[in-house]
């Protein structure tokens, strides 16, 4: 049996907000299952009691002054942008999306 | 000697004393790539004129008398994920062509103020995932010593550049083995600093709980002398370790072992190893007792499952990292005719944009991620990594550093793995666990296989902030065998 399925793999693309095409899917359904069936391997390890790493050190929060610091200009934040409008990211519609 | 051939230490010298200026040692280096570059490939970005104004910058900051490091004037190739405000930085990736940062990585701004010159930003698997540089969305790069072979990856094009003479010295980035694996296979010096030891702010994310920048050179003090010049304590980076550089350019140049305890990974070696590989390796252990280490077998069982943690923990990170690429702020956008939604667009940008590795490891991190599997997947790899943590701390109480292969084979041929990931992320397979546990960890050259005469290297790993510790016996082995080489193992190198 396999671990994933092609409709598996189609949902896990709409989450990525990946836009592939049939011949994609069918593709990535045959490497993503030989990878998962491989990557399952960590159940072999016994790690009940084992708290997860999230990190390799230990880590706290950092904080900084609150102090103002130079940043970006606007033209600088826009500089890389794909369209501008008024100073502004101009992006396609976002409302009304589903009907 | 041509300028080319010398040390980053003899050129730093050099310029320091006024026998040669900075920009004469950016145009040797420049006129090699011109010479080379056609069969390496090796860089993205080369801008003449931009390299050779910041030569004529240190020269003027030398003139004025300005105090600057040992490296002032030394050429370095940047790899191409490192913000630079004067060069486009793509990650190798379509979606990001042609940008150009409104700022400097940390790494980028520590090596200007040091006086280091920028060649040009070096190739890589796109957004760093891959072992051979041939998911690079641009061209793939070539091993200098065989230019059928893959120059390793990520930081492919790095390792390249140093090894063809086209620089001395070039940044990359290790997340499961990025900087030792391409130096093993290209017969170079390569250090992955302690996680939290080299900053990550402007570095373009991969896998943010392992990412680690750090330097390639062609010998270990080099190496040395730039991972001091990059590192240390970042504001800017909250996972940056708020301590001391270790002193790794004092050990580099201290070079003795006697005394030292060398643990030898019993489960690194055995079937899937080449057998030239692993003839270096024993060889080099014994070279290390005979140095005066005192060599025992200490056994890590979970190193083995090291592997597949990873490729939970990592494609889990980039999916989460990549949602950063949504055609509204900067990079690529596609599809936009006024008719479509943001989502639309979104989703053909990426579907445009990202290559095939990058696809897959954002949908395995997705499905990694998701309820129902988060437990059996990532939480368990979490478990996982703390397991392979404890093994690190149990191994460094009774040694001082571990060894192992850094590879379990010299470089593959070019297109031989494209079509295998599985097969692929075995490159890494002795590299992960320090990238997991965070600790230091380097290679260096030990000989040539006896198959194909191709560069194997020896990994040494160091405890966390421990790194010196690999600079000590990197410098060791590489004193030793270079006087038993007569030179480095580089000259045995193809001229190109």
């Amino acid at each position: 049996m396999s671990a994933i399925t092609r409709d598996e793999v189609a949902h896990l693309a709409r989450l990525s907000r990946l836009a592939l095409t049939d011949d994609e899917l069918d593709h990535y359904a045959t490497q993503l299952d030989a990878i998962i069936e491989s990557v399952a391997k960590v159940a072999e390890v016994a790690a009940e009691d084992v708290p997860p790493s999230s990190h390799a050190l230990p880590l706290k929060n950092v904080f900084r002054a609150d102090e103002v610091r130079q940043s970006l200009t606007p033209e600088q934040a826009l500089s890389g942008a794909p369209a501008v409008e008024d100073d502004r990211f101009r992006v396609p519609r976002i409302l009304g999306e589903e009907a | 000697m041509s300028l080319i051939s010398k040390t980053a230490a003899e050129l730093g010298a050099m310029i320091a004393a006024g026998e040669v200026s900075a920009v004469e040692v950016a145009e040797a280096h420049l006129d090699r790539m011109v010479e080379v570059e056609p069969k390496v490939q090796a860089f993205l970005h080369v801008e003449r004129e931009v390299t050779l104004e910041q030569a004529r910058a240190v020269d003027t900051r030398l003139r004025a008398g300005e105090r600057l490091g040992p490296l002032a004037g030394v050429p370095i190739a940047h790899k191409d994920i490192f913000a630079t405000r004067d060069m486009p930085t793509t990650a190798a990736s379509k979606i990001l062509e042609g940008w150009r940062p409104p700022y400097d990585a940390t790494v980028t701004a520590r090596l200007r103020e040091a006086g280091l010159v920028i060649l040009g930003k070096t190739n890589l698997d796109e957004f760093a995932m891959g072992s051979s540089t041939e998911n690079s969305a641009y061209h793939v790069t070539r091993n200098p010593w065989d230019l059928s072979r893959v120059p390793g990856g990520s930081s492919g094009g790095s390792s390249a550049a140093v090894a063809a003479y086209e620089a001395p010295l070039s940044t990359g980035t290790d997340t499961g083995g990025s900087i030792r694996q391409p130096a093993a296979v290209t017969g170079i010096v390569g250090m992955k600093p302690t996680y939290g030891g080299s900053s990550r702010y402007g570095l373009i994310a991969f896998a943010s709980s392992l990412d680690t920048p750090g330097p390639f050179a062609r010998n270990v003090l080099d190496a040395a002398l730039l991972h001091e010049a990059f590192s240390g304590h970042d504001p800017l980076d909250s996972t940056s370790i708020d301590a001391p550089v270790p002193s790794v350019v004092e050990a580099a140049r201290q070079a003795d072992i006697a005394g030292m305890r060398v643990g030898v990974v019993k489960e690194f070696g055995g079937e899937g190893y080449q057998a030239g590989v692993l003839a270096r390796y024993h060889e080099a252990v014994e070279l290390l007792e005979s140095l005066g280490a005192k060599v025992v077998e200490v056994s890590c069982p979970s190193f083995r499952t090291a592997l597949p943690a990873y490729y939970l923990i990592a494609p889990s990170e980039c999916s989460s990292n990549l949602a950063r690429f949504d055609a509204m702020r900067y990079g690529l956008r596609v599809g936009d005719d006024g008719s479509r939604s943001a989502e639309e667009v979104m989703a053909l940008t990426r579907a445009a944009g990202f290559g095939p590795e990058v696809k897959r490891r954002i949908m395995l991190g997705t499905y990694a991620l998701s309820s129902g599997y988060y437990d059996a997947y990532y939480g368990q790899a979490q478990k996982v990594r703390t397991v392979i943590s404890r093994e690190f701390d149990a191994a460094f109480q009774q040694v001082d550093v571990l060894v192992s292969p850094t590879t379990p084979t010299t470089a593959f041929a070019i297109g031989e793995r494209a079509d295998d990931p599985m097969a692929m992320y075995l490159a890494d397979l002795c590299t992960i666990p320090s990238n997991l546990a965070g600790n230091a960890a380097m290679s260096v050259p030990c000989g040539l296989a006896d198959e194909d005469n191709l560069p194997v290297g020896l990994q040494i790993m160091a405890p966390v902030l421990a790194d010196d510790r690999c600079y000590r016996v990197g410098a060791a082995v590489e004193k030793a065998l270079e006087s038993r080489w007569g030179g480095p193992l580089l000259k045995e190198a193809p001229s190109l």
